[in-house]
């Protein structure tokens, strides 16, 4: 049973999931494949609800890097956990496209990957899990010190050894 | 060396306190084998044919005395009482638990090593020179953008889930000893023409099934930017490298689908985006690093050639170690010294605990307590006064240590083969040690001088085969090993790819052969100075091959007849 976390709370999915085809309702937040967003996407920001896309792990956000202003949610699905391009996408939604919206990682989400995806901009998961908000304590709690800085705002070692030093 | 500061040693420490978590949940059926798998990988844990295998970094092999010490201690609390020194200037142990696991690695962070990313599909242990620092060639100590790599590398949360395995190998002189055109990036330093030191950037280059020399993708890059520009290497990589294939799945492979200037035009366009971000290497943390590598106090000596040569023609044995073990030091009085761990009939690369702690011992009297690891799995002391050289050989070959064969026949690279490795389809280890015993006479070593071997058990070619200027592969056919000889093979800054002799020879043949291969260099060589590698580029194939399996040639192979039933 999977549930889903966003900003570190369980949350109830606000939005419908729709497959490529099926019919777009009339009311609520929808999630989109690539494909109905490309085929409908004026219809579906009359709507004037929430919109958000999926997209595959061959399916570049760069393709809608355009219409982010437009989106509240892009979901990244991970087929399996080794399939790494999400990470990737993730920073590139977040610091190349500027995206605000929810980000949320799909798919084969799994504890020991959720904090590598936190530190890549993610802040939604879709966990297959018993007690997901005890998982993302575990993987929260893992490290307290990154070598690198990414698209979270966690500083990296060498920005911090900088900022001792210049405190003296 | 470089030292670990607060950061570093609350990461690592939080890495083992996560493993030991990791095992638990292995343990308890949280996780199952497929899920664990890929994290015991990127801890340096092995399942091999009868045991778990940890492989422990020594980035860009450098070593403390300190650290070797907990080697040896490593080695008899937790495996059979010895490791084994890799290509990838790492060590290894061969009979560790999964339990002790978590144990060993608290054992190593608290001499400053993990076992972080040494397997899995991530960026490995960062390779540099064996003499990065001390090189009388060299133009800048490349160590510094090791350890910068080494840092950006580890737990990168976008780049642990790579399409396949990533090396990067480092040099800061241009005779290259690092082999940096076979790794997925090579950075190799040079001076531009304005005199400013940067690197020529290599991609795609490896060796297993596909061996391919790397490309160039950049001719030069300022030092600040080498780290975004390996980023953006990466990142390309990471979208479009191939996930369906694991034999298809190394960054050549993507390089040599998409060609080398489309990926070129890929990295660039990326690297535009980032190379003035987060990723420029800024002054403070250059130097901060930098204070790390610095030179230790030299005595100032004078050169003792004339001394030593006096000795070595008094004691022919040193004279010989001499020439083969002992390289140039970029200070005057002092050398560089090679350990070889290649002693006739011994297994490539392996030290006992108890020669662990001796050897350290030894770095702490000849020197500052430094050692190396080298990639064709010898050790070298970096900083040694040219008037010990004497003293130093005599307590090595107490040890057994001052095997004089540095770079000759019988300095081979050998992978664990078939008495290890799950993968491998044929022995290198005996096949290593007969070769070792067949070429024991250390003047004709020294007469044939350099020449290196490099056997593989199996197609993926960790005993880097493709490279060896005789190279030697081990395959199975229908249930039996044999072992198939290439020619011309080079690491260096003139690096081929071998090309095959003919059928596999079954293991007993192969000494032999080696033999006849080597005596028609010396018959054919145009002078001592022509090495077997200029002899063979010069003269070509066929008059090995006649070496090898007479003026006939090959043996055809033989069809059984089909029985009429």
């Amino acid at each position: 049973m999977s549930t889903l976390i966003k900003d570190k709370k369980l949350i109830e999915d606000p939005f419908i999931r729709i497959g490529v085809d099926d019919a777009i309702p009339a009311k609520g937040a929808v999630l989109v494949p690539l494909t109905t967003w490309q085929d409908h996407w004026e219809k579906l920001l009359r709507r004037g609800e929430p919109v958000g896309v999926w997209l595959k792990s061959d399916e570049h956000p760069e393709i809608i890097a355009d219409d982010l202003d437009n989106l509240q949610l892009i979901a990244l699905e991970f087929p399996t956990f080794r399939d790494g391009r999400g990470y990737s996408y993730a920073r590139l939604v977040r610091e190349r496209y500027g995206f605000e919206g929810e980000l949320r990682a799909i798919g084969d989400v799994l504890l020991e990957q959720l904090h590598y995806m936190e530190r890549v901009g993610f802040n939604a998961f879709e966990v297959d899990s018993k007690d997901a908000l005890a998982d993302l304590a575990i993987a929260d709690r893992d490290f307290s010190v990154w070598y690198q800085p990414s698209a979270d705002d966690r500083a990296s070692s060498a920005q911090l050894r900088t900022e001792l030093k210049r405190n003296g | 060396m470089y030292r670990y500061d607060e950061f570093d040693h609350q990461l690592v420490q939080e890495r083992v306190a996560q493993f030991r978590r990791q095992i638990e949940r292995r343990m308890s059926g949280e996780l199952n084998e497929d899920q664990f798998k890929p994290l015991r990988l990127m801890n340096g844990l092995y399942l091999q044919l009868h045991a778990y295998m940890l492989r422990v970094n020594v980035p860009y092999g450098c070593l403390s005395s300190r650290q070797m010490r907990q080697l040896a201690h490593i080695a008899r609390k937790y495996d059979r009482g010895y490791g084994h020194f890799t290509t990838r200037q790492n060590i290894q142990y061969n009979w560790v638990k999964l339990e002790d696991t978590a144990d060993i690695l608290a054992d190593l962070a608290a001499v400053e090593m993990n076992a972080m990313q040494s397997s899995g599909n991530c960026v490995r242990n960062i390779t540099a020179d064996h003499y990065a620092g001390r090189a009388r060639d060299e133009i800048q100590d490349p160590r510094v953008w090791c350890e910068l790599l080494r840092q950006y590398s580890i737990l990168n949360p976008e780049f642990s889930y790579l399409p396949r395995k990533f090396k990067i190998a480092v040099t800061g002189a241009p005779k290259d000893r690092a082999a940096v055109a076979l790794h997925d990036i090579g950075l190799r330093m040079f001076l531009n023409d304005a005199g400013e030191p940067g690197f020529e950037v290599i991609v795609g280059g490896g060796q297993g099934r596909t061996p391919v020399i790397g490309k160039t993708i950049r001719e030069w890059i300022e030092p600040e930017h080498v780290i975004s520009y390996v980023e953006a290497i990466l990142r390309i990589y990471n979208l479009y490298g191939r996930r369906d294939n694991i034999y298809k799945a190394r960054i050549k492979i993507l390089v040599k689908a998409l060609g080398i200037d489309k990926y070129r035009e890929l990295v660039e366009a990326e690297w535009l985006q980032i190379r003035d971000g987060a990723l420029k290497i800024a002054p403070e943390e250059r130097a901060r690093i930098d204070a790390y590598f610095q030179p230790p106090t030299y005595e100032s000596l004078t050169e003792q050639g004339a001394e030593l040569d006096e000795l070595g023609r008094a004691d022919p044995a040193f004279g010989a170690w001499l020439r083969s073990n002992v390289a140039d030091h970029k200070v005057v009085g002092y050398a560089l010294v090679n350990i070889s761990l290649k002693a006739p009939g011994k297994i490539p690369g392996d030290l006992s605990a108890q020669k662990m702690d001796a050897v350290a011992d030894l770095a702490d009297e000849f020197g500052w307590g430094e050692l190396r690891v080298n990639h064709r799995q010898n050790l070298v002391l970096p900083d040694v006064r040219q008037s010990d050289l004497y003293s130093l050989w005599q307590a090595l070959a107490k040890l057994e240590l001052a095997t004089a064969n540095i770079g000759l026949v019988s300095d081979m690279i050998a992978c664990p083969g078939l008495d290890f490795c799950a993968l491998a389809d044929a022995r290198s280890i005996p096949v290593a040690q007969d070769i070792g015993l067949h070429f024991a006479n250390s003047d004709k070593l020294q007469h044939v001088g350099n020449l290196t071997i490099n056997i593989s058990g199996c197609v993926n070619a960790c005993g880097h085969h493709h490279v060896g200027n005789i190279g030697i592969l081990g395959v199975d056919k229908r249930g039996k090993e044999f072992f198939q000889l290439t020619l011309g093979g080079s690491s260096d800054e003139r690096a081929s790819l071998g090309d095959r002799v003919g059928p596999g020879l079954p293991q007993s043949e192969v000494p032999d052969a080696i033999e006849r291969i080597v005596d028609t260099y010396l018959e054919i060589r145009e002078g001592e100075d022509e090495s077997f590698l200029d002899t063979y580029r010069r003269c070509g194939m066929d008059v090995f091959r006649e070496a090898v399996y007479g003026p006939e040639g090959p043996a055809k192979r033989v069809t059984p007849t089909r029985q009429v039933a």
